[in-house]
Parts: structure tokens; sequence; C-alpha cells
């Protein structure tokens, strides 16, 4: 079937197969790799991307459903070759080391960040509960999300 | 002012952050450019003779380009007829004779998720339809179950081998020491078995075109994948290429390559066509080998005054279906077996066996966090007997720090410690005296919610193969940049940013110039990998070791141009610049330099230690218990990590983080279960309880740093000392908050049922 999606500001439109998963779609079709699956029970969010700048797990929406409307990947997150805050923040903070998880944490804290400004650790740390990370401990990721929510109130 | 120590920022991350690194199902690489995928076909059984493969129906779905299995692998040498000589030892080798394992099952299998078949399709979703319609029948065997069914033999895994039991050492069973005591404890403790799930599961490509198979393996030694599959496929080193490309996460389970990999490399040569796979969390979780499962009976004696004398640990190493090694873990068990303490009477073996289970290999610490959490246990369990204070009783037994270096009852020789220190410094740390009060004022008010405070001293073995040493090559080009080539193998760790810090320290080269490389036979023939915490004393040792002679020789050239007496020429590390002494005019730069020679400015070296280090620290945990539900909430985790000195605190506090974290794992969620007849429980994330942020505060590290001698950087392993030090310091708190209900042990994980059982059970048998 034929969709059309805009992802990181660009429209893509592509024929597909009906049960391809968007995360496919940005790694296949899109050629976006940076969006990682890691695992098939909507577990990890790995996979997290913006839908409307909502975060979703991408390998539980399909392409077709995702038609319409508009993604952001970490690949989009950067204005003009300059990192987003969440970005800088994982960065500055040691926030990731293999990185395969990295990807979906940002935008979960995006997200997050958007819906709570201004969160507690125990917050960010309960709002983390679907995306693992195995290699950092999280404990420089959350260092980062509140980093990063520092730097917003800042420039706010 | 010197680099080293300091806090500096990966160079790594804005790749990883804005583009997203380049795992192997990420390669755009035209090789692979319309490659076919792979699908394995496996086993839905733990113990059954396979009696027939239909794949016809397979074949002829739209996409599918093949089906192998192992009545294909023609192509391949059968293996070596058994000898009857003893089947290997306790190497970190797969067993051979009776035990081996195949690349696709042969006539049986022997655990959930075996590869028994691979199905090629042109496209991702076409693979999974096609594996769904090859038949394989299977005639069910006997299952066994966990270790203890194991040592029946009642079931043969390998009826040729004529046991379960592949290998043994035995322990003493001399029990004159323990008549000697004044207190004798003895308690069975399991140490679990756990999925190392790097979040990267694991992925392969492979090509193979005139007569050269490139492979793309998600591993932690590129260099040793090539040695196996040279071995597997019959090839030889140069036909060979394999290029480790970024890897999300290794925990030890992605050391060298295995069979699911193989087959795939196989397939590739098979059939001509590019292969791509990449597995499923699902297959992960029963294909992937596993950690830790043994079973250990222990026993402990001493006086009332603190004294431990004796201390016997009977290991029983689950090494799942198929033992990829040997007698290794167990072996570093009982090496590692009386930790921190100087006792008298130490005697440690063990039996490895073989169960219906996923293969058990290296996990983060690989036999030492289950030596660690058993005499901690152990400490603790005598400790609560005299009644006295665990941490008093730890200081009446550690080794005292004028006892370097100390060589141990079970041959370990401990290079150097201070262990008094770290435990004073931790508990002043997290302020144990106040925590204790808080315990008792909880306790005497019957609090729902208890307090525990765990401890744990630890001391562990890192570069354990110092000997295979590392490699590096070091170039400066006539440009003034400089690549490293490294043996080592990162997959997260940070190679990158502490190679190069390593090379300005030494040549004033700036890190933005330094480019590392890693992880290509053709670029780099002679490595070893990264596994073992084992990087920065061997691989950083040889990049310095490199960077010292690239500085050797820079200094001659710079000689000969300045005509100048090479005494004279002193190199600015700062600056970069090179300079004659007292002549302030005089002054040359990398680039300068490197271009007055015709080759370049190259050291190509390695780096081997002689002795193995052992890192030591000690951990506070302290944890709630909800006495009513049996939840443990993890309040604090305090820590003291020496591994000598720092390159970068930033790269090393983030290895003891993620470290403390695979630890709670273990002690308070995280376990591989399987049912009576060998099916897995715990298949998909929705199953296995992988620790979440939600479950675990902001950890507390202190400061210690003491030098080593074996290596010219003084450092020793950071990787996996988190792990070892928090499993026991948790798994202890947790017991410490319920101790005064006459608790002594719980198994980990320390799930609320668990717990809460305890509690009941404790109550029922206070009641009577
Ligand atoms: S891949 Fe989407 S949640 Fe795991
Ligand atoms: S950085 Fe490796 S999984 Fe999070």
């Amino acid at each position: 079937m034929k969709v059309d999606l805009t992802v990181n500001g660009k429209d893509i439109s592509a024929d597909v197969e009906d049960r391809m998963l968007l995360v496919h779609f940005l790694r296949d079709v899109a050629d976006l790799t940076a969006t990682n699956v890691g695992c098939d029970t909507t577990s990890c969010g790995a996979c997290t991307v913006l839908l409307d700048g909502e975060s979703v797990k991408s390998c539980t929406v399909l392409a077709a459903q995702a038609s319409g409307h508009e993604i952001t990947t970490v690949e989009g997150l950067a204005t003009n070759g300059e990192m987003h805050p969440v970005q800088r923040a994982f960065h500055q903070e040691h926030g990731l080391q293999c990185g395969f998880c990295t990807p979906g944490m940002v935008m979960a804290i995006v997200s997050l960040l958007k819906e709570n400004p201004d969160p507690s650790e125990q917050q960010v740390r309960q709002g983390l509960e679907g995306n693992l990370c195995r290699c950092t401990g999280y404990h420089n990721i959350v260092r980062a999300a509140l980093a990063a929510a520092d730097e917003g109130k800042v420039s706010a | 002012m010197s680099i080293l120590g300091t806090r500096v920022i990966r160079t790594e991350d804005p790749r990883l952050l804005t583009a997203g690194a380049v795992y192997v199902d990420d390669l755009r690489v035209p090789e692979l450019d319309g490659a076919a995928r792979v699908t394995f076909v496996r086993s839905p059984v733990a113990h059954a003779r396979i009696t027939g493969i239909d794949a016809s129906a397979a074949l002829s779905e739209p996409g599918v380009v093949a089906v192998l299995t192992v009545q294909d692998m023609t192509d391949l040498a059968p293996p070596p007829p058994d000898s009857g000589e003893p089947v290997g030892g306790e190497g970190p080798a797969p067993l051979g004779g009776p035990w081996s394992e195949p690349l696709l099952a042969a006539d049986t299998v022997r655990f959930v998720g075996e590869p028994v078949a691979v199905v090629i399709t042109d496209g991702r979703y076409q693979g999974e339809d096609a594996a769904d319609l090859v038949t394989v029948d299977y005639d069910p065997l006997p299952a066994v179950v966990g270790p203890e069914a194991a040592l029946t033999s009642e079931s043969l895994l390998f009826p040729a081998a004529g046991s379960n039991i592949p290998l043994t050492s035995p322990v003493s069973a001399d029990d004159a020491p323990f008549d000697a005591c004044e207190v004798v404890v003895e308690q069975a403790i399991v140490n679990q078995r756990l999925a190392c799930m790097p979040l990267e599961g694991r992925a392969t490509a492979a090509t193979f075109e005139n007569g050269k198979l490139t492979v793309w393996h998600s591993s932690q030694n590129a260099q040793l994948c090539r040695l196996i599959l040279c071995g597997a496929l019959g090839m030889a080193p140069d036909q060979i290429r394999v290029i480790v490309p970024d890897v999300g996460g290794g925990f030890g389970a992605k050391v060298g390559i295995d069979r699911d990999g193989l087959v795939v490399a196989w397939a590739a040569r098979k059939t001509g066509r590019a292969l791509r796979w990449n597995e499923t969390r699902s297959e992960n979780l029963v294909g992937m080998t596993q950690g830790r499962a043994q079973l250990h009976h222990i026993k402990i004696g001493g006086n009332r005054d603190g004294k431990i004398l004796a201390y016997r640990i009977d290991v029983i190493q689950d090494s799942g279906a198929y033992s990829r090694m040997g007698g290794f873990l167990p072996m570093l068990t009982c090496l590692m077996a009386p930790g921190v303490y100087d006792i008298p009477a130490v005697q440690a073996g063990y039996r490895v066996v073989v169960t219906n289970a996923t293969p058990i290999s290296a996990y983060r610490g690989a036999g030492r966090p289950e030596a660690a959490a058993t005499i901690e246990r152990a400490v603790d369990l005598f400790a609560a007997e005299i009644g006295m204070d665990p941490a008093e009783v730890r200081r009446r037994n550690f080794v005292a720090p004028d006892k370097f270096p100390f060589q141990t009852k079970t041959g370990a020789l401990y290079d150097s410690g201070q262990y008094e220190e770290a435990l004073d410094k931790v508990l002043a740390g997290a302020g144990y005296q106040e925590l204790r009060k808080e315990q008792e004022r909880r306790r005497a008010s019957g609090d729902v919610r208890q307090l525990g405070i765990g401890i744990s001293s630890y001391v562990e073995i890192t570069a354990a193969d110092g000997a295979a040493g590392e490699t590096a090559k070091l170039e400066v080009a006539d440009d003034g940049t400089a690549t490293v080539y490294t043996g080592s193998s990162p997959h997260g760790q940070g190679h990158h940013t502490a190679w190069a810090m390593l090379v300005q320290e030494e040549l004033g080269i700036p890190m933005d110039k330094v480019t590392v490389v890693h992880g290509d036979t053709d670029l780099i023939p002679v490595g070893v990998g990264t596994y073992a915490s084992r990087s920065l004393q061997l691989g950083g040792s040889a990049v310095h070791k490199a960077a010292v002679e690239v500085k050797d020789e820079a200094r001659r050239q710079a000689a000969d141009i300045l005509e100048a007496a090479e005494a004279d020429v002193v190199l600015d590390t700062i600056s970069g610049l090179w300079q004659v002494r007292g002549d302030p005019e005089a002054s040359l730069t990398w680039a300068q330099v490197a271009g007055h020679t015709s080759g370049g400015l190259v050291a190509d070296v390695s780096f081997a230690a002689d002795l193995p280090t052992f890192p030591f620290g000690a951990h506070v945990s302290v944890v709630e218990v909800d006495t009513e539900t049996g939840k443990v909430t993890l309040l604090r985790h305090v820590t003291v990590d020496d591994a000598g000195p720092v390159l970068n605190p930033v790269l090393a506090e983030g290895q003891r983080h993620g470290g403390i974290a695979q630890g709670a794992a273990q002690a308070l969620l995280e376990e591989v279960l399987y049912d009576a007849d060998g099916n897995p429980l715990t298949s998909t994330l929705a199953d296995y309880a992988a620790i979440t942020a939600a479950e675990l505060p902001s950890y507390e590290l202190l400061a210690s740093e003491t030098p080593t001698t074996v290596n010219p950087l003084g450092v020793k392993g950071i990787g996996e000392a988190g792990t070892i030090g928090s499993t026991p310091a948790i798994q202890n708190a947790v017991i410490d908050a319920v101790a005064h209900l006459g608790i002594r042990h719980i198994d980990m994980p320390t799930t609320p049922q668990r717990v809460w059982t305890a509690i009941n059970e404790a109550q029922k048998a206070g009641n009577q």
C-alpha cells in the first residue's frame, strides 16, 4: 500500500507491505538507521520516535498508521548543526556508552520534558521505565535529563 | 598539565547522538546491497531426536532463496573422531570429543532455541513466514533441567559420554580445619542464571566474493572471530576479513563468534549471496549465551572472636547444553573463593554439568561475581552466627596491607590492596553508624518498612590472560595527525577517547588530531580484544608503548633536522613542538618531523603483562523492605572501587555505574527460568525482568587509587568491578533488613515473592 510520511521535515512516499512497521520504514525506506530495534514485545524503547510531537514506540506502529503524520527521529533533532539541549546534555553528562538505547532515550526525554519541563529525579526515573539501557546503569541518563531541564529553565 | 586523570567527555558521542552509531544492521555498504535475510529455524523443544526435516512448503514460498540444514554442510570437514582422550580443561574453550557442539543440529536438539536450519529470503518479513513452514519432526527425550538433575545422570545429553559431568575438580573433604572451629555454618547458595542482554542482539552480515569471505559481526574481538571462522570453515586467515563496526554492548556474550554467526558466514559462502542476520530479542533470550548459573554449597568456620579459620566452597556449574567454556568459569570462582580474607584453610572445587538449557559463557565478571557473592554471604552468615557486626568481622580477617604481594590459598597472587581502608572509607561515606541507628529505631517501632544495610568487600582478577597481551600501531603522518590501530575492541567503553588521551599525553598531539581505528582484520591482523577488564591495562599500555617508541624515533629525526644532539632535543607536550634545549627559536612541528622521514613515523607494538591485576573495593547498600509485601526498594548504593590511577574519571565512573546496575539486577530482579520440561519462561523482554531506571537510585561513588606495578600506567581493570561489588552488598542488605525476624539467607533474585515467603516462614517458625 502507498504511504506518505513527513520524516524530519522531509516528505517520503512509498509503496510498502501492509504489515511494515514504522521502525522498518524509517530504517529501510527512509534510510534513517539511528532508530534501533531492541525487542519484539514493546518493552525496550530503543525505537522511540516522535509522532506529531508525541513519543511512540515505532516498533508498535505500522507505517500505514503513521501515514499523513510527522515523524521526528534523533537525526532530525539538531538545528543548523547545533545539537538539541537533550543531545548536548547526553554528551556532557556521559549519558551513553554503546549508544544503542540512546536515540530512543533522547527522544523519550525530549517528550518527557515537553510534558514536564521541571521534573524531579523520581519523575524522570518513572518516565523512563519503558526505555532500557544495559550500559549506563541509568545514572548519567537521569543526570542528562535533569541537566537538559535546567538548561530549558535558564533559556525560558 | 597532564590530561590523564581529567574529566574529558567522549569524542565518540556527537556522531552517536546526531546520526546514530553504525551497528551491523545499519551498514549500508555497497557489498551488502540487495543482501538476503537469514532467519533461523530453532528447536522449540529442550531435548529431542530429530526424525525428519521437510522444507518443501517453505521453498515454494515467494522470496525464498534457500533452506539449509546440516545435510547441506558437505563442504565442511567432519568433526575429528572422538579420540577418547580427556575432553579439555580449564581454558576458556569449548569442550570437544563426545561433548562437541555442531553448527546446525544434526540428529539431536539439546536446548530450546538451538539452530536447526536457516531460511534465506529476499525480504525481511518473508523469512519469518517461511521459517514457520519448515516442518521438523521431533521425538522428545527426557529433559535435564537444572544442575541437580544433571548430577543424577538419569537422562544423558550425550549418551556416548556416559554422564552429564564433563569436568570435575573435586573439593577436599577434609573436615579437620572445621573441627577446630568454635562455630561452623553451612549453606546452599544459588547464583542464578542470567541473560547478558546487550541491547543490540547478535548480528552478522557476510559476503563471499572471489574466494574471499568478508564477515561483519557484532563482537568484542574481530581477530578471534577470524580465528574461529578459519577453524570452522577450513579457510586460511588471508581468505577472511572480519569487520566489527559499532557494537551495542557485549558484556562477555560477544567474545568471538558463536555458531549462529558461523552458520551465516558459511551460508554466504555456500549460496554466494550477500547475507544479513539480525536476531530478534526473543531469539536472543534463548540463543545468546547466558551467565552465572552456579550452585554453591559452602561451609565457613571460625571462632567467636570473629576470626575465620576455614572456608569450603563446592561449585556446580551448569554449563547449559554445550560446554563452551570448559572449566574456566568455576575455575575462576574457585581461584577467587576466599576474596579479601586471609583464611588459614580454604577448600574449593567444582563440577561442570550439562543441562538442556542455553549454553553458559562469560557475563560481566565471569566466575568472579559468583565467588564474591558467596564469600560475602558466607561472612555475613558467620557474623550473624557469632552476633558480631559484619563490618567488624571483615576487618578482623582482611589480608593486611603489609602482606602484598599476597599468595592466596587458592593460588592467586594479589598484587596490591588496601581492603580495610576501602571499607572504612565506604562506611564513612554511607554514614554507617547513623544507618544502624535508624535501623534500630525502625526495628524497635515495628515499622512495616524495615531498613537493611549490606556490605561487601571484594577483590577480583582482571586481565587474567595478561600474557596474551594487546597490540597497538601508531602512525604520525606528515600533516601532524596521528592514527592508532588498536587490537582492543570497544563496544561502549570509550576507547577512542581514552587512546587519544594517551597519545596527547605522551606526544602533545591534540586529541582532535588523533584517530582511533579498531575491529578490521585487514587493517589490524593481530589483536586480542575487549573482555576481562583488560583494555586499558593491556591495550592502553600498548598505545603508551607505541607512543614512547614514536617519540624516540621522532627525537632522532628532530635532532637530525635541527643538527642538535639527541639529548638536547625535547618535546614540549603542551605545544606539541620539538625544541632544542636553550634555543627557543629552533622548533619543529610533528608535521615537519614526520615529513622528514621516508615512511612516516610508525611504531607497531604489542604489550603483554607478566601478571594479572587485582582491583578491589567495598560497597554499602541501603534497602527498604516492605515486610507486608516483600517488596525491596534500593535506596542508596555507595562504593569504593579501586582500580589504580584513573585515566578519565568520566569513563571510569560510567563503567562503575553500569556494573552496579547489572549487579543490582542480579540481586533484585533478573533470572532466566525454565519449566520442568526445559521450556524457557523468560524468552521475551515482557517476561525477563531487565532492570529499569525506576528500580534504581543514583549511585554514590568514592575515589580510591592504589597503583599496580605490572604495567607502565599502574592501572587495573574497572569494567566488571561494579557488578562484583554490588551484587553481594545488595543481597546482604535485603537479608539484613529482615535478619531480626530470624532470617539468615534468601537466594537471589530477592523478588517480593521470595522475601515475602521468607518472612512468612520465619513468622510461622517463631509462632511455633
Ligand atoms: S524495539 Fe520498540 S520497544 Fe523495543
Ligand atoms: S548505552 Fe548501551 S544500551 Fe544504553
